[in-house]
């Protein structure tokens, strides 16, 4: 899902950096208070995974692939803040090195892609986690966390598209909404089967403070 | 040297970009799919604002592609640790300096 230089407008590429700028800055900001000496290889090792997790496209239906975004779990571990630090970090490096994404566009992305699941996901994985409670909550809420979050970014991508004028917005939505039906069902499961993995090995890993 | 939890984190995530990475699908991804459907996928072509030095994580120069694709999935993985590891460093430092003051 990461847009491509030249697929939206000027005015919308313009808005979506000054948003992402603004919340990544307060991230920055709430980070630098908090963070403590184990958040640090904890960002650094999910940095390096939802990296190389996005570079495994695994085939859906009608010759299309997907890859997990990550966001949602990266917030699970290290809470919403310290998440969009690591997420926003990895979308500009596939950016500049790897000419994965745009550079106008990279606000989009790390918008889409990233502050949706690292905030938005965090706290509806919160939310669930509470309700359910245990380890059966933490699994739940961050499985829905992410494949509702991953839509929610499919959709506001469909949006910017609209409002750009590159494709109507009634095809955009739902051809976007659907296509990631199934890709948000690989983000679910990747970000349940890494949570579950480590609950069951080293569960302090997930007793981080949340920042 | 004793291995620590995130040595066999970085470990798993160094497989994954490159050893599993070339078997990746190359099928488009669910935006390319629409734009392909919806005939925009060429606004996409030809308007890069820079050249990156990977494109499509492949080490330019590299005749074998299983080997070009594995090598820039290493290099982006260590690369990410290093780069984000340094970043929460750097603020980890500056809230320990506040609080001495």
């Amino acid at each position: 899902m990461h847009i491509p230089d030249g697929f939206l407008s000027a005015p919308i590429w313009m808005s979506m950096w000054i948003i992402a700028i603004v919340i990544v800055g307060y991230a920055v900001k709430r980070t630098n208070e908090k963070l403590g000496e184990r958040h640090v290889p904890m960002m650094g090792v999910l940095a390096a995974f939802i990296f190389a997790a996005q570079m495994l496209n695994t085939p859906v239906a009608g010759g299309t692939s997907g890859h997990m975004m990550g966001g949602v779990l990266a917030a699970v571990f290290l809470g919403p803040f310290a998440a969009t630090i690591v997420m926003s970090t990895v979308f500009a490096v596939q950016a500049i090195f790897f000419q994965d994404g745009g550079i106008t566009t990279l606000g989009a992305n790390i918008f889409n892609m990233g502050l949706i699941g690292t905030i938005l996901g965090y706290y509806i994985y919160q939310g669930i986690r509470k309700v359910i409670g245990g380890e059966k909550g933490m699994l739940v809420g961050a499985g829905v966390a992410a494949w509702i979050t991953l839509m929610l970014g499919a959709i506001a991508c469909a949006i910017m598209l609209g409002a750009s004028g590159v494709v109507p917005l009634g095809v955009a939505l739902p051809a976007m909404a659907g296509v990631h039906v199934l890709i948000g069902a690989i983000e679910a499961g990747i970000t349940v089967v890494v949570v579950g993995m480590v609950l069951r090995s080293r569960p302090d890993l997930l007793e981080l403070q949340k920042i | 040297m004793e291995l620590k939890w995130w040595h066999i984190g970085l470990i798993i995530a160094l497989v994954l970009a490159g050893v599993i990475s070339p078997f990746a699908s190359s099928l488009p991804d669910g935006l390319e799919r629409v734009a392909i459907d919806h005939d925009f996928i060429e606004l996409g072509e030809g308007h890069e604002v820079m050249h990156s030095p990977m494109p499509d994580y492949v080490v330019p120069g590299i005749s074998n592609e299983t080997l070009a694709t594995s090598l820039a999935g290493l290099i982006g993985t260590l690369m990410m640790f290093g780069l984000v590891y340094g970043i929460g460093k750097a603020l980890k430092g500056s809230s320990v300096e506040r609080d001495k003051n």
